[in-house]
């Protein structure tokens, strides 16, 4: 393992390599829900805990049961597992504690189980051969990236909802036209700290 | 033996933590359940299940869930009708009256009977057409015949007739008004049963110009508000309307109209038959 400084892991994760605008990972979730600043807060919030606590039970269970038994190539299957628990989870919790939360998210909701972004952190955690506190750190800022680009986003499409926008254009492909300037505007992150 | 070892390490790890997993996620299951009311799951069990969202909610689970807080109305699924309204109302303890089925209706006789202005080439598609000059008909009031209606239905009680207008099956249509929302010239309106006069026409330009273009378009001459016995009849910016309220069905109107733009619907019915 590389000597790696968090400080370095932190800015990897929110801007120069952030996993909506330069990986596209998570892209689903991110045009579905990005429509209003309300719901587009609770899926980040709903991402950031799925993703910290997938880091931390993917760390455990690769370094201290797969790897001692040489099982490392069921690291994708248990790390599914254990995401779609983790998003079961949370949605008991959603459901319980905020209704409306759980309705605005309708369907997104479970599909954080199927977000890529999420088993991208797990699986980058280990193809980088981050330890544990990295791992966690690594979770916490990707999501952190995903959350400020979820929420720039969703301001965008609020303050262009009122605009005239030619009729084939309007929705999902005036979302990616945003999208598109929001990457180019993320190249501009390359080569800022050395990795 | 390598190999069997293998096999049933990974299955103990993997069975492990399913097994696990499973556990944690039946105790939260219990620990954070939410109560839901059982009269909900009554009623969606009911419902016709189309997910339509002609009743003006998300979907049927939606639906069951205003009406039982009792902010939607009980006969509000139009899809389901009287019965599921009925059988509804005797799960919730309530009486439900019979409201008379609406259906849409065509405002249109033109189709093959009113000349094309363009020469269209491209997207099958009322709204694609409807992008270029309002439209390939002569008329920019008209049916555009390209059949969004038609497969905007989601119970399929619509098709295209050889004359370019859209037919309605009364047996298969549910009047959830989809194809209404869908029609980008407002050809289609929904109307009550009873209703059975109509003006084939919507068109509010000049007699002159609605004759050189269209058969059986009305020019706003009045001969039907001067026959009409009711005066059920008016005549606005060259178009007639018929007062739904007024009208005894005598049919003069139609006998008199000149251009044969008002009909009965039991006529459009024998034509979609």
């Amino acid at each position: 393992m590389e000597d790696v400084s968090l400080f370095a892991i932190a800015i990897n994760g929110i801007f120069v390599k952030n996993f909506l605008l330069v990986q596209f990972l998570g892209l689903c979730s991110f045009l579905g829900v990005s429509k209003e600043t309300k719901s587009a807060t609770g899926m980040s919030a709903a991402v950031m805990f799925v993703m910290i606590m997938a880091s931390t039970a993917a760390f455990l269970i690769y370094t201290y049961l797969l790897q001692p038994f040489g099982l490392t190539f069921l690291s994708t299957i248990s790390f599914i597992i254990i995401i779609a628990a983790l998003v079961q989870l949370v949605e008991f919790i959603i459901r319980k504690y905020s209704p409306p939360l759980y309705r605005s998210l309708g369907i997104f909701l479970p599909l954080i189980t199927t977000n890529c972004a999420i088993l991208g952190v797990v699986i980058l955690n280990v193809r980088l051969e981050y330890g544990f506190i990295e791992s966690i750190f690594y979770g916490f800022t990707a999501a952190l990236g995903y959350t400020m680009v979820m929420l720039l986003m969703s301001a965008i499409r609020e303050k262009t909802s009122v605009l005239n926008v030619p009729a084939p254009v309007q929705g999902i492909p005036h979302a990616f036209f945003i999208t598109s300037l929001l990457s180019m505007a993320f190249v501009n992150f390359f080569g800022v700290i050395r990795t | 033996m390598t190999g069997t070892l293998l096999i049933a390490q990974s299955a103990v790890i993997i069975g492990g933590i399913g097994f696990l997993v499973g556990i944690v996620l039946i105790w939260a299951s219990i620990k954070f359940a939410v109560e839901t009311n059982p009269l909900v799951e009554d009623v969606i069990e009911v419902l016709p299940g189309a997910n339509c969202g002609a009743c003006g909610y998300a979907g049927c689970s939606d639906f069951a869930d205003k009406v039982v807080s009792e902010s939607a109305p009980i006969d509000g699924c139009p899809v389901g009708g009287f019965d599921v309204a009925k059988q509804i109302g005797s799960k919730l303890g309530q009486e439900v009256i019979e409201a008379e089925s609406i259906y849409p209706f065509v405002r249109c006789n033109g189709g093959v009977h009113c000349i094309d202005k363009i020469d269209y080439v491209g997207i099958d598609d009322c709204r694609a057409v409807m992008m270029i000059s309002d439209g390939e008909k002569g008329c920019t009031y008209g049916c555009i015949g390209r059949g969004t209606c038609v497969r905007a239905c989601p119970f399929g009680a619509m098709s295209m007739g050889d004359d370019h207008l859209p037919y309605i099956n009364k047996n298969l249509c549910k009047g959830c008004g989809i194809c209404v929302d869908e029609c980008p010239n407002e050809i289609l309106v929904m109307s009550r049963e009873s209703e059975s006069e109509h003006v084939l026409c919507r068109s509010h330009d000049k007699g002159k110009l609605v004759k050189s273009v269209c058969e059986f378009g009305c020019i706003g001459c009045r001969i039907c508000a001067k026959n009409c016995p009711e005066d059920a009849i008016t005549v606005t910016d060259f178009l007639a309307q018929i007062d739904q309220e007024k009208c005894s069905h005598c049919g003069l109107c139609i006998e008199n109209c000149p251009q044969k733009s008002i009909v009965t619907t039991s006529t459009t019915l024998e034509a979609a038959a």
